[in-house]
This record gives structure tokens, sequence and C-alpha cells, in this order.
């Protein structure tokens, strides 16, 4: 994976075509990229499950899911977490949208997006808008210990269209 | 990362519509995103009191609804309540009373005694409560903190821009302190 001078990951930047993956969304349920081809997808990489705080990025995404709606756009959270934690901390937080887990082989879809944290193991908190045929029109990469918003998202998901 | 980090800015200006304290020309404007059952929120309640005497005379302090509702079941009931307080001009007392009792949000017998006790009109509070008569002015504010970077509760913008240090006095009033000086220079 390519490192920018800081030692941050490189993200993949808008114009890109976004890597294909699959992966688990329950222990019997798999999610493809290719499933939503046709419809913008947002894919927001955070570090892990169970931060403590009760309002955080995947509680917020949800509850502005009727805004992502109204733009027809998936909302797919992505962590190294596995199966049985996302399940548990989906219930825990009434998510309303799919958490993958980027377990087997670990954080191998983060890598190829550019959003893997080697020194923690775990996935850094990057957000990727791609379109309906399946190129990356927007990413970002958050600085550390900031929680980004869903502005960003939306504004990029405004432009889609 | 992109190559410089801008914090997200505020993108519905504080005006009329706000509730407010402080003075109306105040150099210092903090504004809060919030959720009446939000721990967090209520833990920066006694924090922002905190700021508003240091910076006493300076500071204008706006209040507006995050509320998280799938989080807190009883987030948009204080809020209508608050609301509906307002709407009798009492707004801040209520806010102040909600925050100071979270953890009695189930129970909503101490609120109605507190209203009588505020002198408010008690039967037309609870009627607009239950007929959720400010909605539309909450989802107005949870939408413009959605688009403004409010990336949970509570989130503070100071001058605008929004606040990613801690939700602490020393914190806030630096943060508030430094927009004063750049915005003399």
């Amino acid at each position: 994976m390519s490192k920018t001078a800081g030692g941050k990951p490189a993200i993949l930047q808008a114009g890109v075509k976004a890597p294909h993956f699959t992966l688990k969304s329950t222990p019997d349920q798999s999610v493809a990229l290719s499933d939503f081809v046709g419809r913008p997808v947002v894919l927001a990489f955070y570090p892990a499950d169970w931060s403590p705080v009760c309002s955080d990025q995947m509680g917020l995404y949800s509850q502005v899911m009727p805004e992502f709606k109204k733009f027809n756009a998936e909302v797919l959270g992505i962590s190294v977490d596995g199966i049985w934690s996302h399940l548990a901390f989906s219930k825990d937080r009434r998510l309303s949208f799919p958490l993958l887990a980027d377990f087997e082989p670990k954080g191998a879809v983060s890598k190829a997006y550019g959003a893997f944290e080697p020194a923690t193991g775990e996935s850094a908190r990057a957000l990727f808008v791609i379109d309906k045929k399946g190129v990356i029109r927007w990413s970002f990469l958050s600085p550390d210990g900031v929680n980004p918003g869903a502005d960003g998202i939306l504004s990029a998901l405004e432009q889609l269209e | 990362m992109s190559k410089t980090y801008l914090p997200p800015r505020l993108t519905l200006a504080v005006g009329e519509r706000d509730h407010a304290e402080g003075p109306p020309d105040a150099r210092l404007v903090l504004v809060e995103y919030g959720d009446y059952q939000c721990p967090y929120c209520g833990a920066a309640y006694p924090v922002v009191k905190r700021v508003q005497r240091e910076l006493d005379g300076r500071l204008r302090f706006v209040f507006r609804n995050f509320p998280i509702t799938n989080a807190h079941p009883r987030a948009e009931w204080a809020a209508e309540t608050a609301e509906a307080a307002a709407a009798q001009g009492q707004f801040w007392p209520m806010h102040d009373f909600l925050y100071e009792n979270q953890r009695l949000l189930e129970d909503e017998r101490p609120f109605a005694q507190h209203e009588a006790k505020l002198g408010l009109d008690v039967a037309r509070l609870a009627r607009e409560v239950a007929g959720r008569a400010y909605a539309e002015r909450i989802e107005e504010d949870f939408l413009s903190g959605v688009r403004s970077g409010v990336n949970g509760t509570p989130t503070f913008f100071i001058n605008g821009v929004r606040h990613d240090g801690p939700a602490e006095v020393g914190a806030l009033v630096g943060a508030l302190t430094q927009a004063a000086r750049s915005a003399k220079s």
C-alpha cells in the first residue's frame, strides 16, 4: 500500500474504479459491491465497533438515513471486526444499514481502498462515494480522532445528480 | 488525507429563529447542537454554564436540537417540551431544567410540575407536545446540523467553525479567546 509522507494511508481518489469486494454481512449472507450497480454506494470504513460514545459515526449515519435514501444511495459500514461483533453492535445501536466484516484475510478490502492503518491493525476512518457505474467520485480520510459527519457525503451525492 | 484539513462550517447562520443567551452583538458566538437525553450533552451542560460565566457579556450562546432518536427514545419528547416552553417565552428555564433532570426523562410528572412553577399554560404545552407542534423546527435544526458537519452530540461551533477539541471549559474558552483574537486582526 502506498503511503504519504506523514505516514497516513493514501486512500483511493475520485476517478478511480472502485475495487470489487464480497464481504459477509451476517454469518450466512454476503454483500458484493456489484449488488448495487445502478445505485450510488457510500462506503464508510471505521476503526472498530463499540467506540465509547453514544452517538458515534455509525449511529449518526443511521439517523441521517432518510437523507441518504433521497439519493437512492446504499450505505455500507466496513471494519475488521468479525461478524458476531457487527451483529451485536448493530443491534445495540439500532443501525439501519449493513456492517461488513473485513475480517479474513484481515483488512484486505480496507487495504485495496488504501484505508488500512497497519500500526493499529484497523481500518482508517475513510469515506467513499461510488457512482452507479462503480467509479469513486469522492473520498475523504478523516484526521486522527476526528469523527466525520454526513455533510461531505451528502454534498458528494448531490453532485452525482 | 486531503492536504489541508479545514473543519466544517455552520451552514445555517445564527439569526432570529434561534434560542440565544447573551448580547445580540457579541463578537463571540458559541452554537451547540444537542440532545436532551445524551449523557455527553448532560456532562457538557455545566461546562457551557462555566464558559458563559467566564466570558460574561462577550459571548452569545445558541442551542439547536439534534435528537438522536434511534439511541435516545425520550430525546424527541424533551426537544418538543423545550420548544413548547419557548412558545410561551420560557425556553431557557425549560432547557436548563431538562438537562439538570436528565435522569428523570422517563417520568413526565416532574416536568409538568416545573412548567406550573414557571407559570406556563401546562395544558397547552401538553397538547402541543402530544401533537408534535414543533417537529418541523426540530427537523430544521437537525438537518442544518447534518449539513454543517455535526458528527455526534454535543457538537459545538465557534464563530461558525466546528470545534473539534474537547467539550471542556479550558478548551472551549481557549478556542473562543483565539477566535476573538482572529476576529480583531
